[in-house]
């Protein structure tokens, strides 16, 4: 080797583990590509063509604002949205207060209470509300003559749906409190109120815009509930479902998904923008804040936890418990009538195994490309240009309605010059459907996770002579155990309860089980659609609690050097 | 079985030059901004050189540029002879001990300092016999099977030291390793880290940004500013004959009295008149700084330099424990502040306090001198 040196040219030459690095980033950068970049860039072009793809300009455009119809549905999305906003994040606030901020009893069951919904397909909260306020509903005089299917159902389930969405972010932000401001204010005399309006709001200011961002964005791209309880009333995201699936005017809903993607663009723009300006309010000298006992305030906001979280859970167990009677509400006699879904549902229970199969293969590819993605972004060397590349693309999908994605990848793998068009409806393409969809929260969790880690151990395994690859496989990896765990429970649940993006380009012999939910509530099989969602709910909720499990048991044994 | 790390090195080490590094002109920038401009750098074969100079003078990039793991922009460099300039790391034989330790922290000690010997396909035995060698070599012994967190930062700095001398490496790269660590240890490990070099006789670069740190373990000092060289020498050159302005205030404490060349060894300082050997050829009427260590201004022992004795007054005094700063105004100059240290001795026998009036000596061939840049401004 000494001599090979002597005769080296003036360049630098690339030794074996920079090309596998190299190698590495462009098999990442193009799985990016395919997966976000080119699936979004084809539903743009659709949007500006006519049926035989010639360029028609913004010709759709122009007929999209001028049907009455269409326009209505853009109205009809932002207020619902703003109306559920504004119901969702005082409530979640109040919540997330007292989950941080008192010292009431049993706050972790409070907080698994109000984060059920996550667990389950949006649209379950929705027919939960259709068993308690529809037709046949059991408390459908308390709307005192008003319908639940529209607008009322729609933010109520949706309230539902996105509250635990707003409460982990503003739990987060509570969390981060500097004790010694409440200190100061406290030795300066301060009234309990004044301290709240100018310490506490203050510093969660940021967490209580993002979260609204977060529900407002979540309600106006969100398909299962409009679906399920719009009824007649239109909103944006059952617009795209009609154009593409009902009257297959593709063109159009190409439009409306380029209509949904504003929205979202333009709330992720301004939540980036604003979390920009803030400054680190938390410096590395605070202290943390210790709530004192206040017999009072932890009493009142203990039972309003019970209440909200009471509801959460009795609504959606509602569903649950619905799926279980023999013939609602004639006959409430417990029963599994429901769960023979070859009598609702062509695939009989074959859809669930179908999502269970594609929610494993994302867990476990998405989990791989995610983390190793995020390793070769955050610790990579070389191809600088394509690391920042992969690194924009990976933030992208936050902003991309899973319907916009969904609609993307149709038009992408059905164009005609695409070679990958045989993956179309397999459970393969729906699996990288969903990684693309789920992949910036699982990008961001592997990031932190990245950065905690010293950035010189590359450089001392390069010292040892150690290949960056090893020294991936057996130290980055194992330290970074829990959040890989993370990602994948994460791309696993998000999986089996996901709609928006997957209707579009499931096959028949691969219908998932979310899939299976929407259309036989659209049959009229409400109770068999709740028995499906059940067995979602219950299998995510499983998957949780083994997660939960392995890390108190195994890898807090594996993880033993962690302690002092 | 120390002896055999031992020997090792010292077998790597005489077959090479007298110069086993050799960095010529190397230049790296970040985007617009020059870190190491044209900068030049040898250490001869066993000895430890320190890199010296405040934060953001380019120390550390000059460091991973001769380690490969930053490229430079121009220049060469040579380890042991061999021309590495487009090597990657693993191909340039040194070692590297980083101020943050950067152990893998799931593995062992045992493992840490094992961590390059297992890709070199050694014996299972033949490893552990090396990490036992290796952890006695640094005074760690039975520590094998901790994890580093169970460690203290001292103790893991020992282990990061035991990994880069695994393989036996021809070169010891050293940044900021003590900089992380409490003053009490620091000083420890440092005459270790010294004693350890000397004893394997391994070349050595060692950054750092602590003067006192450079004079204590260097046999030369390479004093770096803004990207550039401005001073390579011995400890004691450094330190009695710094060769800037910059090197005089970075490396101890120095006095700088403006003062204009009032004619052959002769300078006015205010309302004084100062002899002063160090002046050469610069013309009358030139404007100079010059320089005197607060040790070196002289109480005791006057008649010597009677020439340059002068009154001043005791305005402050510093308590330091094994001396005392104090600042002192001259009654015929009471513009002019004066730094200087006394010795606990000396305080006690000249009883000198506070407010008090002394006679003091400025010795004229210890008076450094410096030019003024041309363009001082107003």
């Amino acid at each position: 080797m000494t001599f090979a040196a002597a005769a080296l040219p003036e360049k630098r030459r690339l030794a074996a583990e920079e090309m596998v690095m190299r190698a590495a980033i462009l098999a990442f950068v193009a799985f990016l590509l395919l997966a976000i970049a080119f699936p979004l860039a084809t539903l743009l072009a659709k949007s500006f063509q006519d049926g035989e793809g010639r360029f028609v300009s913004l010709a759709n455009y122009a007929r999209y604002f001028t049907t009455p119809a269409l326009v209505g549905s853009l109205w009809n999305s932002t207020w619902v949205a703003v109306l559920s906003t504004v119901l969702v994040v005082p409530l979640a606030f109040v919540y997330a207060y007292a989950l941080t901020r008192t010292r009431m009893p049993g706050k972790p069951a409070f907080m698994a209470l109000a984060l059920l919904p996550l667990f389950a397909p949006s649209l379950l909260s929705a027919i939960s509300l259709i068993y308690i306020f529809g037709n046949q509903g059991f408390l459908k005089g308390w709307l005192m003559g008003a319908t639940i299917y529209g607008p009322i159902g729609i933010v109520m389930a949706q309230a539902l749906y996105c509250f635990p969405h707003a409460l982990m972010i503003l739990v987060t932000a509570l969390s981060l409190a500097d004790g010694r401001l409440y200190e100061a204010a406290a030795a300066m005399g301060t009234s309990r109120w004044r301290v709240f309006r100018t310490v506490t709001l203050p510093s969660v200011r940021y967490g209580l815009i993002s979260a609204a961002f977060v529900v407002f964005t979540l309600v106006i791209t969100d398909f299962g509930i409009a679906k399920v309880i719009g009824g007649q009333f239109n909103v944006l995201a059952t617009d795209a479902y009609k154009q593409m699936i009902g009257q297959q005017n593709f063109e159009m809903g190409a439009v409306v998904g380029m209509v949904l993607l504003l929205p979202a663009v333009i709330a992720f723009a301004l939540d980036r923008h604003i979390q920009r300006r803030q400054v680190a309010l938390l410096s590395s000298r605070a202290v943390p804040l210790i709530t004192k006992p206040n017999a009072l305030k932890d009493a009142s906001l203990a039972a309003y936890c019970l209440v909200v979280g009471g509801v959460i859970t009795a609504v959606l167990a509602v569903s649950v418990w619905g799926s279980f009677v023999a013939y609602w509400p004639y006959n409430l006699a417990l029963s599994l009538r429901n769960y023979d879904f070859a009598a609702f549902e062509p695939n009989g229970i074959g859809p669930y195994f179908a999502s269970l199969k594609m929610a494993v293969l994302a867990a476990v590819l998405g989990t791989m490309i995610v983390f190793c993605g995020a390793y070769l972004i955050e610790k990579g060397q070389g191809f600088r240009i394509g690391r920042a590349v992969a690194h924009l693309l990976a933030m992208l999908p936050v902003a991309v309605p899973g319907l916009v994605l969904g609609l993307g990848y149709a038009f992408f793998i059905n164009a005609r010059s695409n070679p990958l068009g045989a993956l179309y409806g397999t459970i393969p393409l729906l699996a990288i459907n969903t990684i693309a969809h789920f992949y910036t929260t699982a990008h961001v969790t592997a990031v932190t996770a990245l950065k905690q880690i010293d950035n010189e151990f590359e450089s001392v395994s390069a010292s040892l002579k150690v290949p960056f690859y090893r020294t991936f496989m057996r130290v980055t990896v194992p330290i970074c155990m829990p959040a890989i765990l993370d990602i994948a429970v994460y791309m696993f649940v998000n999986a089996l309860t996901t709609v928006s993006a997957v209707i579009f380009i499931y096959g028949a012999a691969n219908k998932l089980a979310s899939i299976s939910v929407v259309h036989m509530d659209e049959a009229g099989a409400t109770a068999a659609a709740a028995a499906m969602a059940t067995l979602i709910v219950l299998t995510a909720l499983a998957i949780k609690v083994l997660h939960i499990v392995l890390d108190r048991l195994v890898f807090g044994k594996l993880q033993a050097w962690r302690r002092r | 079985m120390l002896k055999l790390s031992e020997s090792e090195h010292r077998v790597a080490l005489d077959a090479g030059s007298a110069a086993h590094v050799r960095a010529v002109r190397i230049t790296k920038r970040f985007g617009a901004f020059t870190a190491i401009d044209a900068v030049s750098l040898e250490v001869e074969a066993g000895k430890l050189v320190c890199i010296l100079g405040p934060s953001g003078c380019g120390k550390t990039t000059l460091l991973r540029v001769i380690a490969g793991l930053e490229n430079q922009d121009a220049g060469s460099i040579e380890i042991g002879g061999r021309d590495v300039s487009y090597l990657p790391p693993a191909q340039r034989d040194f070692g590297i001990v980083f101020q943050s330790y950067a152990l893998f922290p799931n593995l062992t000690v045992g493992e840490n300092i094992g961590y390059g010997l297992v890709n070199r396909r050694m014996a299972r035995r033949e490893i552990a016999r090396r990490v036992g060698e290796l952890l006695d070599l640094v005074g760690l012994p039975d520590q094998s099977a901790k994890y580093p967190a169970q460690l203290s930062g001292g103790q893991q700095q020992r282990v990061a030291l035991a990994r880069a001398l695994a393989c036996s490496p021809s070169l010891l790269l050293l940044d900021e390793p003590l900089s992380a660590l409490d003053a009490r240890v620091r000083v420890r490990l440092r005459d270790e880290v010294k004693a350890l070099q000397r004893r394997l006789g391994l070349t050595t670069i060692m950054v750092t940004h602590d003067q006192e740190e450079a004079l204590a373990v260097a046999d030369r000092i390479v004093v770096m500013n803004h990207g550039r060289v401005e001073q390579t020498g011995s400890p004691s050159e450094i330190y009695g004959r710094p060769g800037s302005r910059f090197v005089a205030d970075f490396v101890g404490a120095m006095n700088m009295l403006d003062a204009t060349v009032a004619g052959r060894g002769l300078v006015h300082v205010g309302a004084l008149t100062l002899r002063c050997s160090g002046l050469g050829t610069r013309a009358e009427g030139q404007r100079v700084k010059l320089g005197l260590r607060p040790e070196e201004v002289r109480i005791r022992g006057l008649e010597r330099c009677a020439a340059n004795a002068i009154l001043v007054g005791v305005e402050l005094l510093d308590f330091l424990g094994p001396f005392c700063r104090a600042r002192l105004r001259p009654k015929a100059a009471p513009e002019l502040v004066l730094l200087s240290d006394f010795s606990a001795n000396a305080m006690r026998d000249l009883s000198i306090r506070e407010g008090q009036t002394l006679t003091i000596a400025l010795p004229p061939d210890l008076l450094r001198v410096f030019d003024e840049p041309e363009e001082a401004g107003p």
